[in-house]
């Protein structure tokens, strides 16, 4: 198998397996929250999600 | 044969922003989507801010920096003043100006050349299926968890409070914003020289000829030849401030990379059995919560994944993309390249998404201090990356 091929399969593998653990991730985690409305502007919610900046 | 695999592309796209909807709620599905339009115009227009920076301090070439000033530029005068007026509903991305902040956006700097990509362009590019970034993701979200975990001790160390120039009121942040990019630009495009058999110009000297530009002595040298501003760069710039804006409006704070990654680091680390209960970042609120909550309910976590599904279309929507073998010594060095920008990252409150760009077009001056101290890091990063035989 040439590297192009090995590289190409891996590839696809290792999405198809981080698309996997995606699911097992949302069905094991607590699932219980609040969920914000859709559009933060005008919600009248303050903005509460994480950022690099700190928060 | 192709129309199928691009109906297969925009199928999977559609199944995939209402399945995060069904599972983790509107919001999160159209920033889902959002991340899909970050992703595939990253990707279409080649909108690299490693490159651009690589293309400036190599061949002297401004295009790439000119554009994500422009960027700035627009995503400023688009959201500042939805920012001034949204009453705690948007936030922008403003953080303190720390000892962390230089070293880490210096570390940042000189890593992201090794690992060609920053935050961003480690996303799209492994989505585009290039090796190099395909090594670098796995070690960056590692490098992000530890130095998420280390961040307060580094942010102890001390420095300076933010300096949020919304203060002034948003005409004047606009104003200095406008004004600062247009002075990074102007001194850019002075530093062009002639590319004429000039290709493989030093860094050190585009680093001298970047400071002769800001004397007089410069004004008397000769004109270098103008080539044309390609349209990916400008139309990139274009589209990613629009998808800039929607993500505010939408998420209520700006666009960020690497805060998503450091969840996707601690959700491995504790899968792995490594308890995180006491950490002095992923051990107390709002942190811990978070890794409670599915990824899929985290807002830089769904664009992540969004962006690289984005990019992984577009990459495709043409056929297969081409593929370069890099060597075993470039794909170790830029895993090592991969843990620093993760790391860094975290010590300089984000990369060159929630950092350079969220911190400029949010008028925050830790964002110009994050852009001076990761760009001369690039120009080390730059004679690493030659070493290295990239």
């Amino acid at each position: 198998m040439d590297k192009e091929r090995l590289f190409r399969t891996g590839f696809a593998i290792f999405w198809l397996v981080a698309l996997g653990l995606l699911v097992l991730d949302t069905a094991s985690s607590s699932n219980i929250r609040v969920e914000p409305p859709p559009i933060a502007l005008g919600s009248g919610q303050a903005a509460s999600g994480g950022h690099c900046s700190g928060r | 044969m192709r129309w199928f695999s691009r109906f297969l592309l925009v199928f999977g796209a559609l199944a995939g922003v209402l399945a995060v909807t069904l599972a983790a709620g509107l919001r999160q599905g159209l920033l889902a989507l959002l991340g899909i339009g970050f992703g595939a115009v990253l990707q279409g227009a080649r909108f690299g801010f490693t490159t651009g920076w690589r293309d400036l301090i190599e061949r002297r070439d401004p295009q790439g920096l000119w554009a994500q000033m422009l960027l700035m530029v627009l995503a400023a005068a688009l959201t500042l003043p939805l920012l001034a007026g949204s009453g705690g509903e948007l936030v922008g991305a403003v953080a303190p100006l720390t000892i962390s902040l230089v070293l880490g956006a210096f570390l940042f700097g000189a890593a992201m050349q090794l690992a060609d990509g920053c935050g961003s362009g480690t996303l799209y590019k492994a989505g585009g299926g290039s090796p190099l970034s395909f090594v670098v993701l796995p070690t960056f979200a590692f490098g992000s968890f530890l130095g998420a975990s280390h961040q307060p001790a580094w942010i102890e160390l001390g420095g300076l409070p933010a300096v949020d120039l919304l203060a002034f009121g948003w005409p004047t942040a606009l104003a200095l914003t406008v004004a600062a990019c247009g002075l990074v630009a102007w001194l850019a495009g002075r530093a062009r020289g002639n590319t004429e058999g000039q290709a493989q110009a030093s860094p050190q000297a585009v680093t001298q000829q970047l400071v002769r530009t800001g004397t007089a002595s410069f004004v008397a040298a000769a004109r270098p030849a103008q080539p044309r501003w390609a349209t990916r760069w400008w139309l990139g710039a274009l589209l990613l401030a629009v998808l800039y804006l929607a993500h505010l409006v939408v998420a209520g704070q700006p666009w960020g990379i690497v805060y998503g990654m450091g969840v996707w680091g601690a959700k491995a680390v504790s899968a792995l059995g490594w308890d995180l209960s006491g950490d002095a970042f992923w051990g107390v609120a709002p942190h811990a919560q978070r890794l409670v909550e599915p990824i899929l309910a985290d807002v830089t976590s769904v664009t992540n994944i969004g962006l690289i599904y984005g990019a992984i279309a577009a990459s495709r929507w043409n056929g297969a993309p081409k593929f370069t073998a890099p060597s075993g010594r470039r794909l170790a060095a830029a895993a090592v390249a991969g843990l620093v920008m993760g790391y860094s990252a975290r010590m300089a409150f984000g990369c060159n998404v929630g950092a350079y760009l969220g911190g400029i077009a949010s008028a925050s001056l830790h964002g110009w201090v994050w852009f001076a101290l990761a760009f001369a890091g690039s120009i080390v990063g730059v004679r690493i990356r030659r070493r290295v035989g990239a």
